[in-house]
């Protein structure tokens, strides 16, 4: 593809064009990025008057801390529990949804809703839901003899937060995989029908394959979510807890350096998620715009 | 191999669209029937309708003994060439043609030796291993047909299956599936709205117009003898011309003859025209335009007194010039009566 350079009429000017961008990029993003790698060599002494430069001992005692490795074990755990919920609701959802002609678009509309409601409002609406004493669910959990209690069972409680991340990424997931259904092509469906597959083999071998790079996408986009973006919801259920059972790294990063006034300690981990998101955005970058293909 | 039969065929879609009024036809096993038609007309939707991927409003269609309506289309036993040919993108082209076999359980070998078979016959034998992306326009309406013969089905459809080559390749391809269609005696069902691809292909041509069939028969015999008058104007290039009974008496003065009553719309074929004199209908006029097309020249005559120029074709090349006078002849034989009202052929 050939694409059209546009000639400036002075060297100045395309700099100066970019310039805002660039500028809020640095002052927002770049120096508070490099503010954390630098406090993540240091010791604060608590008063703040003194620090000193200690090198690596902060990635040194991460990795030697079991509150860390199991925070880690529960980040995956949440993250590939989000990700394949998700994903896989949304997937079955798109495909319902591709099959309407006329509804579509109402069904699509309301599906979007959950997208728009800010993550802390979603962890609070399902904290309520999930409240063991005025909630509506361990009510009728009750009945099926389960004792529901998230604010004292750790389990229950990620899986309150897996819910709830779950279902605000849903709408996302399903737009994409709806739009990426809508481009294959409807003929492909039909040979498959005249050639003797049934539906469901003809998804399975002919639909999801052509998804596979709208599937790819969406994968590393909700483990970037869960890493990231799920802080607002853990914050208004859960807060990390009962004993640290949802205090994942982002939420540690916080809990660390807010409440425990650990900041080079919390500088360190922010550097580690850092890293997490520069390979994630590699492997996006690399291998959703060349290798998943056909 | 098989027989097809349809019997007051309708299709009406959801808001009382109705795409198929009734339509009756029987294509013998073998057989290549094209159906033709300007779009909207309803070839495609009834091309659908056999395949299984519409459903049948009223009416049978069986394909062999059997009726098939409501059967899915892979329990037909049909193979269908697309338009886009719609090729598994994900698979190779031997993946491609392997996938109908394996879903109905074909032993290894067999589908290893019909691949082979269809491969050396279509010539596709070098790309087997390559996906549809990495092959040319020509090669992909290969695999395309490649996919529907490793099959052995009772019939073959074809939707339009060339209009996406270029001119060259269309003609070649043409010819082809004819010579293909020839030497594996399987009954076809080919839609075009390309009257030439149409005409050149069929063994019989089936012209629809509206839902309807205009007209059933050998391409020759419609060419001859027009049923009505879609059909008059819609094969042969050029077509032919159609001029009101009333105006040409009016020109044409005393040679007019005494035609059959009811005919209110004479047509003629542009070939038909003899320049000069002769026996017929005598008319003069000027030459509008000529356009030479190597072998023969199409002229357009107006003529004063009728609205449309008249279309003659002078074999080899044009002996006037534009803006000439020239006198010709519509020989009686050559002329095609029809009623304007039924839009019928008057004999």
């Amino acid at each position: 593809m050939d694409t059209k350079r546009t000639v400036f009429p002075s060297q100045g000017l395309p700099y100066l064009l970019v310039a805002p961008q660039l500028i809020i990029t640095l002052i927002f993003f770049i120096w508070p990025a490099g503010q954390a790698v630098k406090s993540s060599f240091e010791r604060e002494d608590p008063f703040g008057l003194s620090t000193s430069f200690v090198g690596l001992m902060h990635y040194g005692r991460l990795f030697q801390d079991p509150a860390y490795l199991a925070s880690m074990g529960r980040t995956a755990l949440f993250a590939l529990a989000v990700t394949v919920i998700s994903m896989g609701l949304a997937l079955v959802l798109a495909t319902a949804v591709n099959r309407l002609i006329r509804s579509g678009t109402a069904y699509s509309t309301l599906l979007l809703w959950p997208y728009a409601v800010s993550p802390v409002v979603a962890g609070i609406l399902w904290w309520f839901i999930f409240n063991s004493t005025t909630g509506i669910l361990p009510y009728v959990l009750e009945f099926f003899g389960v004792d529901w209690n998230h604010q004292l069972n750790g389990g229950q409680a990620m899986i309150l937060i897996i819910i709830a991340a779950s279902w605000k990424q849903i709408s996302y997931n399903f737009l994409f995989f709806l739009a990426g259904l809508q481009s294959v092509p409807q003929s492909l469906n039909e040979a498959a029908a005249i050639d003797g597959a049934g539906p469901f083999k003809r998804f399975w071998t002919i639909v999801f394959p052509l998804l596979s790079p709208t599937t790819f996408f969406l994968m590393i986009v909700n483990l970037n979510y869960t890493m990231f973006d799920t802080f607002g919801v853990i914050d208004a259920t859960t807060a990390g807890g009962p004993n640290q059972a949802t205090n994942t790294l982002v939420y540690k990063v916080y809990s660390d350096g807010y409440i425990g006034l650990n900041l080079g300690s919390s500088s360190a981990q922010s550097v580690i998620l850092m890293l997490f998101v520069i390979v994630l955005t590699v492997i996006q970058f690399r291998y959703v715009e060349r290798r998943v293909q056909y | 191999m098989a027989s097809i039969d349809l019997k007051g065929v309708r299709k009406v879609y959801p808001g009382n669209v109705t795409a198929i009024h009734s339509v009756d036809l029987s294509i013998e096993d073998g057989e290549l029937v094209v159906l033709v038609g300007p779009s909207g007309c309803g070839k495609s939707t009834l091309l659908r309708m056999i395949a299984g991927l519409e459903t049948i409003t009223d009416g049978t269609i069986s394909i062999g003994a059997d009726v098939v309506n409501n059967k899915e289309p892979a329990e037909r036993d049909i193979a269908m060439v697309f338009q886009n040919y719609a090729l598994y993108p994900h698979m190779s082209v031997r993946q491609n043609l392997e996938y109908g076999l394996k879903n109905r359980g074909t032993p290894r070998e067999e589908i290893d030796r019909r691949v082979a078979e269809a491969a050396r016959v279509l010539e596709i034998a070098p790309f087997l291993d390559r996906k549809p992306r990495q092959l040319s326009g020509g090669q992909r309406q290969r695999v395309a047909m490649g996919r529907a013969i490793v099959r052995q089905p009772k019939a073959f459809l074809f939707d339009e299956p060339l209009s996406n080559l270029d001119a060259k390749l269309r003609g070649q391809m043409r010819i082809e599936i004819r010579r293909l269609q020839r030497s594996l005696k399987t009954t076809s069902v080919y839609v075009t709205h390309d009257q030439l691809e149409a005409m050149t292909l069929a063994d019989r041509l089936v012209v629809m117009n509206g839902g309807r069939i205009e007209q059933v028969g050998k391409p020759i015999e419609l060419y001859d003898r027009p049923a009505s008058l879609f059909v008059a104007g819609f094969i042969g290039s050029p077509p032919m011309n159609l001029l009101p009974v009333e105006t040409l008496a009016a020109v044409a003065g005393a040679t007019m003859p005494t035609l059959t009553p009811g005919a209110d719309i004479v047509g003629i074929r542009p070939d038909q025209v003899v320049l000069g004199g002769g026996d017929g209908i005598a008319l003069s006029g000027t030459v509008e335009l000529i356009e030479p097309v190597g072998g023969e020249s199409h002229l357009y005559v107006r003529v004063e007194g009728i609205e449309q120029a008249l279309i003659l074709v002078q074999q080899g090349r044009a002996n006037v010039g534009e803006a000439e006078r020239i006198d010709f002849v519509l020989p009686i034989q050559a002329l095609h009566g029809f009623n304007r009202e039924s839009g019928r052929r008057v004999e």
